[in-house]
C-alpha cells in the first residue's frame, strides 16, 4: 500500500504541480521538480528576504570584512596569544556547560515529567528565570551569591569557575524545554513492554528512551552552546575579564571594536561563527546516530 | 494450578481497583478475564505482570512466589492494547529485544527471530519499521515479541480493542489457533462477551473489582452465577421478576399454563429474527423468535399473548407474583 501510493506520488508529480495544494490526502508536500503556486511563491519570497535582511547579509558582510586584511592580518588576530586564550576559554567552558546541560537538563526534565513532589509547579516557572533575566542582572546576582561578598563562603570571582558558572546558569532552560514535551509524548506503555521482556530501567532508558529523546537533546544542546560561545552579560561581572585568564571572547570583540579595530572585532567573530556551525553540525550528526543506533 | 491469585488488594486512591481477588488459573490453558471498563480486570492483568503491585495478597507463578518480583524475573510475556511497539526499531529488531537482552549467540537469535516472523506470517515485513505496519500487522508483531522470550505466561490486555471488528475477528481465530499450535499459558484480557466466549478454555467475570463467576464457555452461559453474568453475557429480558433470554422465551397464542399473559405492543424484524415486545402486568418483555415461528403463531400488535421460559432454559433471580416493587415500598435516600 505504501509503496503503491510511493510510485503513484513520483509519476504524477507533474500533472499535480499545477493543481492548488489540499486535494488528495496523499500529498501533503509539494512536490520537489514542480512550480511554485502564487501563495507560496510569494511566502517563500517574503520570509527570503526578511531572513537575509537579518541574517545572512549581516553574516556575509562580517566575513567580509574579517577578510579586508587579507589571510595575513586574520591569522595574526586570531593567533594572539590573549584572543587565542579568550577563544580557548569560551569554547572549552561552553562545551562543559553543554556537556553538563545534556545531563542535567534532560534529569529535571524527567523529574518534572515523571515525578510528582511538592513544589513541581513552582520549579516549573522558575526554570524559565534565566530566559526571563537580562543577563546583567543574572551577573549581579552571580556577583552577590559567590562573589567576594558570599553569604555563603563561595568565592569564585575572576577565575574560570566563573565564566562556568555564569554560563551553566543562562543555559539551564535549554535542553530541559526541548525535552520536556517529548518526554511528555513518550509511549509509557513501550517502557512496560521492555521492561516485561527482560531488559533493566537502565537498558530500557538507554535503548528505548534514549533514541527518542535524542532529537531534543540535541536540539536543546545546540542551542545551549550558541548561547554559551555568546555570552556577555551575565559573566563580565563575576569572571572579571582578566586578559589570558578569564577573559571571554565577546568581551575580547568588544575591545577590539572600543580600539576601532573593526577588522580584528570581524576576524574573530568569523572563527566563533565556524565554531558554532561545526558543532551544531557535529550535534545533529550524533542526534541522528543515536535515534537510528537499532 | 500455574497462576495463583490469593486476596489481592488493589487501590488507586480512594478507588477499589481489585476487592479481595483470588483465581487460578490452569497451566496450558487459555483463560479470558472478561468484564466491564474499569472493572479491575486489566489492572490484575498488570499485577500478574509486574507492571502494578497489589496492596495485599498473593501472586504465584508456576510455585513460585512473585508478588514483589519486578517485572524483569517473571518471564511474562505482555501484549499491550496500543501494541506498545518500538518505532524505531525494525520489527525485526523489535522481535529480537528479548533475546538480545538475553545475551545470546547471534546466530541463534536471527534463527529464532526468523522462525517468530514466520509464525505470525511477517516474514517479508522484517526490514519495515512498526509505523509502516497496519494495526493487526503492529499487533502481531508484539505477539511474536512477547513469545520471543519464551514466556511462562503470556498476558494480552485487550490486545484486538483498537483494531476494527473484521481484523478482530481474524485475529481471534489466528490467537485461538495459535494457542493450540504453542500452548503457552494464556491470559487474555476482554471486555467484549463473544471474543471471551469464542476464544477461552475459561472465563473470568470480573466487575467492580470482584469476581463474579468462573468457569468455563458453556458453564457461564448455561449456568451464570448471578443477573450481572447473565447481563454480561448477551441480551436479557425480565419476566415475572426473572432474568430471562429473549430467545429463550416461548410465546403462545393461548393458554398454555404456568404462562404470563400480555399485550404485544411492538413487532420488530431484523434479518431472520423477529423482536416482539408485550406488556405483561408492569413488565415490557421481549421476546425473540425465527420468522417462521413468528408467522405460525398468527399473531400480531394489539393481539393478546402467553409467554414462558423454555423447559431448562437458564433464568436468574426469584419468580416473583408481583414483579414490581410498589414504589412507595423502597427505601427513601437519605
Amino acid at each position: 500500500m505504501t509503496v503503491a501510493s510511493f510510485d503513484d506520488a513520483t509519476t504524477t508529480t507533474s500533472a499535480r504541480a499545477n493543481r492548488p495544494a489540499g486535494g488528495s490526502s496523499r500529498k501533503r508536500r509539494a512536490p520537489r521538480t514542480g512550480a511554485l503556486t502564487l501563495g507560496s511563491g510569494l511566502g517563500l519570497g517574503v520570509g527570503m528576504i526578511w531572513f537575509s535582511l537579518l541574517v545572512l547579509i549581516p553574516l556575509t558582510a562580517v566575513v567580509v570584512k574579517a577578510q579586508a586584511g587579507g589571510w595575513d592580518a586574520y591569522w595574526k588576530t586570531i593567533t594572539n596569544p590573549q584572543t587565542w586564550a579568550a577563544i580557548k576559554l569560551t569554547v572549552e567552558q561552553s562545551l562543559i556547560v553543554t556537556l553538563v546541560n545534556v545531563v542535567m537538563g534532560t534529569l529535571i526534565a524527567w523529574v518534572l515529567v515523571r515525578d510528582d513532589f511538592f513544589g513541581k509547579r513552582a520549579l516549573e516557572v522558575v526554570i524559565d528565570v534565566p530566559f526571563a533575566l537580562p543577563t546583567i542582572v543574572a551577573g549581579l546576582v552571580l556577583l552577590s551569591l559567590y562573589g567576594p561578598r558570599s553569604p555563603i563562603g563561595i568565592n569564585v570571582a575572576n577565575t574560570e569557575k566563573a565564566v562556568f558558572l555564569a554560563l551553566a546558569f543562562v543555559t539551564v532552560p535549554f535542553v530541559v524545554r526541548t525535552v520536556q514535551p517529548v518526554l511528555e509524548q513518550l509511549d509509557l506503555e513501550a517502557e512496560e513492554a521492555a521492561l516485561s521482556l527482560g531488559a533493566s530501567k537502565f537498558t530500557t532508558f538507554r535503548r528505548i528512551v534514549l533514541p527518542s529523546l535524542a532529537p531534543a537533546i540535541g536540539a536543546g544542546a545546540a542551542l545551549s552552546f550558541a548561547r554559551a560561545i555568546s555570552e556577555y552579560g551575565s559573566l563580565v561581572l563575576l569572571s572579571g575579564n582578566l586578559a589570558l585568564r578569564t577573559e571571554v571572547t565577546s568581551v575580547r570583540i568588544l575591545t577590539y571594536i572600543e580600539n576601532g579595530n573593526t577588522a580584528s572585532a570581524s576576524a574573530v567573530a568569523s572563527t566563533l561563527l565556524l565554531i558554532s556551525l561545526a558543532v551544531i553540525v557535529l550535534v545533529d550528526i550524533a542526534q541522528r546516530r543515536i535515534a537510528r543506533r537499532d | 494450578m500455574s497462576i495463583e491469585v490469593r486476596n489481592v488488594n488493589k487501590k488507586f486512591g480512594d478507588f477499589v481497583a481489585l476487592d479481595d481477588v483470588s483465581v487460578n488459573i490452569p497451566t496450558g490453558q487459555l483463560t479470558a478475564l472478561l468484564g466491564p471498563s474499569g472493572g479491575g480486570k486489566s489492572t490484575l492483568l498488570r499485577i500478574i505482570a509486574g507492571l502494578e503491585f497489589a496492596d495485599t495478597g498473593l501472586v504465584e507463578i508456576e510455585g513460585q512466589d512473585v508478588t514483589h518480583l519486578p517485572p524483569q524475573k517473571r518471564n511474562v510475556g505482555f501484549v499491550f492494547q496500543h501494541y506498545a511497539a518500538f518505532k524505531h526499531m525494525s520489527v525485526a529488531r523489535n522481535v529480537a529485544f528479548g533475546i538480545e537482552i538475553r545475551k545470546r549467540p547471534k546466530a541463534e537469535v536471527k534463527a529464532r527471530v526468523a522462525e517468530l516472523l514466520a509464525l505470525v506470517h511477517l516474514t517479508q515485513f522484517a526490514d519495515r519499521l512498526p509505523g509502516q505496519l497496519s494495526g493487526g500487522q503492529r499487533q502481531r508483531m508484539a505477539l511474536a515479541r512477547a513469545l520471543a522470550v519464551e514466556p511462562t505466561v503470556l498476558l494480552l490486555d485487550e490486545p484486538f480493542g483498537a483494531l476494527d471488528s473484521k481484523v478482530r475477528k481474524e485475529l481471534r481465530d489466528w490467537l485461538r489457533r495459535l494457542h493450540d499450535e504453542v500452548s503457552v499459558t494464556t491470559v487474555l484480557v476482554t471486555h467484549d462477551q463473544d471474543e471471551a466466549l469464542e476464544v477461552a478454555d475459561e472465563i473470568v467475570v470480573i466487575n467492580d473489582g470482584r469476581i463474579e463467576q468462573i468457569g468455563t464457555p458453556d458453564q457461564l452461559y448455561d449456568a451464570p452465577a448471578n443477573e450481572f453474568v447473565m447481563g454480561f453475557l448477551g441480551p436479557v429480558t425480565r419476566l415475572r421478576g426473572q432474568l430471562v433470554r429473549p430467545h429463550d422465551l416461548e410465546m403462545f397464542a393461548a393458554d398454555p399454563g404456568g404462562s404470563a399473559v400480555g399485550t404485544i405492543t411492538r413487532v420488530n424484524r431484523v434479518g431472520f429474527e423477529v423482536r416482539v415486545e408485550l406488556t405483561a402486568g408492569d413488565e415490557a418483555v421481549l421476546v425473540t423468535m425465527t420468522r417462521t415461528h413468528y408467522h405460525a403463531l398468527g399473531l400480531d400488535v394489539g393481539a393478546t399473548a402467553w409467554v414462558r421460559p423454555a423447559a431448562g432454559a437458564p433464568t436468574v433471580g426469584n419468580p416473583a407474583r408481583n414483579p414490581v416493587a410498589d414504589p412507595i415500598s423502597e427505601p427513601v435516600p437519605g
